[in-house]
């Protein structure tokens, strides 16, 4: 039992990208978020499991202060971004400068109803890049990260809306890459996708960790077991166990992690 | 027993379907009442008028002789006074409707300001007619022009383009808004690339159907003095001398076709009844015209708008 319980040296991350440190966070009176203290490791990826309602996602958004956008939100805590070490929840650090640094996939693709080449270099458009070859270049480098370009580079100008859905949410995660963001933020990227178009983004997501640090926030088991180095799992609103994936999924420490892992509950 | 028909196991099916019967004859008489009217009105309207409807009759002024009188001025200065009107109005209210769902904080002012603004929509119009004769005819000393009348019909339709405008802009995503405030948008970006664009169709439409209201207002105008009878034009927009260009149309005096038109029926005698009806028909006309190019521009922007 002891030997269970002790903590794992090998079982935290170096070098870090971000780290939270006493992460709470609330809606209105309702606390989503207790003092979550989580590593996320650079160039790698880190996977947030848990049944629905355990807060990955809120823990999630918390990366790019999406919350800020709705009245009543309140933070706790930090979440520290390496190497600079600077805290992107402080009041002082503008919530545009933290989305600039991070980018963020939804879980339903949401391309703006715009051309394609426009979703990509929209993010480039906002901070001011106007020069077509820049933005050219950007976008098919951005395609190419995301492995779309060889399926849209005769038709960029055409609707984005008209691509099947796992398409659309790989230029969602082209539109994110062009801005080359410190880390991209996954909020289950692949739940409203059928399996072969999950199985092309979690291999492009094996591919994108060598640029980018991720954060990826699952439902699917399998798939933080497939993809993910690191794992985090979390249950109302509380981290249960951190490690890594190959430990937490063959040998939990924790009894709540195993029940969840092997199908017990959730 | 197979080639017989039984009885249906569930006699309460027949039961059911004669409230659907009945309910589908209320339904198409209340229809044929509502179109029914609507078609016997226009249908009278364009019987009597039709005759009088000619070449004439549009480019001519009023005149004491029937056959002689046109509605020219009367056209004019109801085209003159929408312009002003869209001029003040659209802004005014899409910006202060971008204003409200996008910017303002939930609380009890923006909650009073909304629902004063939808009580507003509802608010009689004479009542704006009164309002504006104190402020802009009595206070501002603007006269009884085109300008008060424009301003007028704009403080009219504020409240409606208020409204729609909010509408659509609340059916745009919250998905889209999200995806634009995660490249790093400022909210004016994210409304200005966005929100805008994408609920530009059913703004239009609001704007347009709020316009084809104000376009047959009489209440607020025969309020502020418009005058029934008008043998001239507003001076022209364009000057021969530099800088070309003349705002002395605004304070020109005016009429509009609804006031020609009650100006017409009031009168005794068959033939200015004819000129009325003439009159009524071209009105309905414009606001169709107003409609159609609404829809039109829906259409043009809802295929550039693909979800």
């Amino acid at each position: 039992m002891d030997l269970i319980e002790s903590p794992r040296a090998q079982d935290w991350p170096k070098p870090l990208k971000a780290e939270t440190r006493g992460l709470s966070f609330s809606y209105g009176s309702r606390l989503a978020l207790k003092n979550l203290s989580i590593p996320v490791a650079e160039y790698q990826i880190t996977a947030l499991i848990g049944p629905s309602g355990c807060g990955k996602s809120t823990f999630l958004r918390c990366f790019n202060r999406m919350h800020d956008l709705y009245a009543g939100n309140r933070y706790e805590g930090e979440i520290l971004l390496y190497p600079d070490s600077r805290n992107i929840l402080a009041s002082e650090v503008d919530p545009i400068e933290v989305r600039m640094r991070l980018a963020m996939v939804f879980q339903k693709p949401n391309p703006f109803p715009k051309s394609i080449y426009e979703n990509v270099a929209y993010g480039l458009r906002v901070r001011g890049t106007t020069e077509r070859q820049v933005l050219d270049e950007k976008v098919e480098q951005a395609l190419r990260s995301a492995a779309l370009w060889e399926e849209v580079k005769d038709r960029l100008l055409a609707r984005a809306t008209s691509l099947s859905g796992g398409q659309q949410q790989r230029l969602c995660i082209a539109r994110a890459l062009a801005t080359d963001p410190e880390m991209l933020l996954l909020d289950e990227p692949t739940s409203a996708l059928d399996p072969i178009a999950t199985a092309s983004i979690e291999e492009l997501l094996l591919d994108l960790k060598r640029g980018v640090t991720i954060l990826i926030v699952t439902h699917n088991m399998q798939q933080a077991a497939r993809v993910s180095d690191w794992t985090a799992f979390m249950y109302l609103g509380e981290l249960v166990e951190f490690g890594l994936t190959k430990h937490l999924f063959t040998t939990p420490s924790k009894k709540q992690t195993e029940d969840y892992i092997t199908g017990r509950f959730g | 027993m197979s080639a017989q028909s039984s009885p249906s196991p569930f006699p309460s099916i027949a039961r059911r379907k004669i409230a659907e019967a009945l309910f589908k004859v209320l339904g198409l008489c209340s229809l044929a009442i509502g179109v029914g009217t609507l078609v016997l009105l226009f249908g009278a309207l364009l019987f009597e008028g039709i005759t009088r409807i000619d070449w004439q009759f549009v480019m001519s002024f009023p005149s004491r002789h029937a056959a002689q009188a046109g509605i020219l001025p009367a056209w004019v200065g109801s085209t003159l006074i929408m312009l002003v009107t869209a001029v003040v109005g659209v802004p005014l209210g899409v910006a202060a409707a971008i204003y409200l769902e996008e910017y303002a904080r939930r609380t009890w002012i923006t909650e009073l300001i909304e629902v004063t603004v939808t009580n507003l929509a509802g608010v009689p119009s004479i009542i704006y007619g009164l309002l504006a004769l104190g402020l802009f005819v009595y206070i501002l000393g603007l006269g009884e022009s085109i300008l008060v009348a424009g301003l007028t019909l704009a403080l009219l339709i504020l409240p409606v383009v208020i409204v729609t405008t909010r509408e659509a802009i609340r059916a745009i995503p919250l998905e889209i808004r999200e995806a634009a405030y995660a490249l790093g948008a400022t909210k004016w970006q994210t409304v200005a690339d966005h929100v805008l664009p994408y609920s530009a169709a059913g703004i239009l439409t609001g704007i347009i159907l709020a316009l084809s209201r104000a376009i047959g207002e009489t209440a607020p105008i025969v309020t502020i003095g418009a005058l029934t009878f008008i043998a001239f034009l507003p001076p022209a927009p364009l000057t021969t001398q530099p800088p070309y260009i003349s705002f002395d149309w605004l304070l020109s005096p005016f009429t509009v076709m609804p006031i020609q038109m009650f100006g017409w029926v009031s009168r005794p005698g068959e033939d200015f009844a004819g000129n009325a009806a003439a009159a009524g028909v071209l009105l309905v006309g414009m606001t169709l015209t107003m409609n159609g190019v609404a829809i039109y521009l829906r259409y043009r922007m809802r295929k550039q708008v693909t979800w």
